[in-house]
């Protein structure tokens, strides 16, 4: 079945978080101190083959597992919501250490403590969508 | 001691990642965690409050399983494959983490600040309920928090779906938003971590 699918997908993604340690307050610590190459390379490997496989998905112009048009959207234009937006989850993941992601990961790993930042992502986008429309977008 | 057991290498890391956001794509769907967020206010009753949790769910349970997946993958490479006891990080790093007062060799994450992971509590001082007892852990950990789910619904993606998915799609945006990601981290990492993490630590009382 699909669904079992995307668990899988997920088991393997859990499972690569944390063998490669980028789940690691020490390593997001590391990276935004320029004293490690990994965080780089996992991101940067990451975003090459993503891109090169995209790139082929999209020219051989394959269609997905239900026959349809493989079709991603372009992002909406915008320079203060991904800025400012992206500055302010920066100011977490710097701080905690964590992107929604690896909370996921991490307290799966039994870091029960990140149940309170997952409450705390829950209380700021509870935030954001009260707030979203006096927000520039 | 088995090479599986050991720190995987961005090199193998990197494709693996961009393997699970592909095989997604093929599968009609695209890779973001974030969204979850959104989706489980929505779970909660957030409708009461904005229409931005007014979302048809029934779109979004496979990043719900997805998550679920992850969460499940890390329990099972931590019980099978087994966490590191302490990471080879960078001299200059653990230098400047113990001059703070702040362990390195704590496995995954510092235990004075996130505490002891559930299979070694035993074995620490530092678990989960000592620092819900300190006041200051409990705001850092909260409101660390809602900066991360605040500001991943504001720029619409986070790690996965604007520095890996958007990047690979080349999209301008995501990489405004990755710029962004970084001035956050490098600002709290050089101007607010230095002074923060002695009062965690308790080496500044």
């Amino acid at each position: 079945m699909r669904i079992s699918l995307y668990f899988l997908l997920g088991l393997l993604f859990g499972v690569v978080l944390l063998q490669s340690q980028v789940v690691s307050w020490y390593r997001i610590y590391e990276m935004f101190r320029f004293e490690s190459f990994h965080m780089y390379g996992v991101i940067g490997s990451a975003v090459l083959v993503g891109a090169f496989g995209l790139q082929i998905m999209k020219r051989s112009q394959l269609r997905d597992a239900d026959g349809e048009k493989i079709d991603l959207p372009d992002k909406n234009p915008s320079i203060p919501r991904y800025l400012i937006g992206g500055i302010i989850f920066g100011l977490g993941w710097g701080l905690v250490g964590a992107c929604p992601g690896p909370i996921f990961a991490l307290i799966g790993a039994g870091y029960s403590s990140l149940l309170l930042v997952l409450l705390g992502a829950l209380g700021g986008t509870l935030i954001y969508g009260i707030t979203r429309k006096r927000l520039p977008h | 001691m088995t090479a599986i057991d050991q720190l995987w290498p961005w090199y193998v890391a990197g494709p693996l990642i961009a393997l699970v956001m592909l095989s997604l794509v093929y599968l009609g769907k695209s890779f973001g965690l974030s969204q979850n967020l959104q989706t489980m206010c929505s779970l909660g009753g957030a409708a009461r409050w904005s229409d931005y949790f007014k979302i048809d769910r029934s779109t979004r349970w496979w990043n719900l399983i997805f998550a679920l997946g992850i969460l499940a993958g890390a329990t099972l490479a931590g019980e099978l494959i087994g966490m590191p006891d302490a990471l080879d990080l960078a001299p200059s790093t653990v230098e400047s983490l113990e001059s703070r007062g702040i362990s390195a060799t704590d496995g995954m994450m510092p235990e004075q600040i996130f505490g002891s992971p559930l299979v070694r509590s035993s074995e620490s001082s530092y678990t989960f309920g000592n620092i819900m007892k300190s006041p200051l852990s409990l705001l850092f950990l909260i409101g660390g928090g809602m900066l991360i789910g605040f500001g991943t619904r504001y720029a619409g993606g986070c790690t996965s779906g604007h520095a890996i998915m958007g990047l690979s799609n080349l999209q301008w945006p995501s990489l405004l938003a990755v710029i962004g990601f970084f001035i956050g981290g490098l600002l709290v990492t050089h101007l607010v971590l230095p002074s923060l993490l002695p009062h965690l630590s308790g080496i500044a009382q």
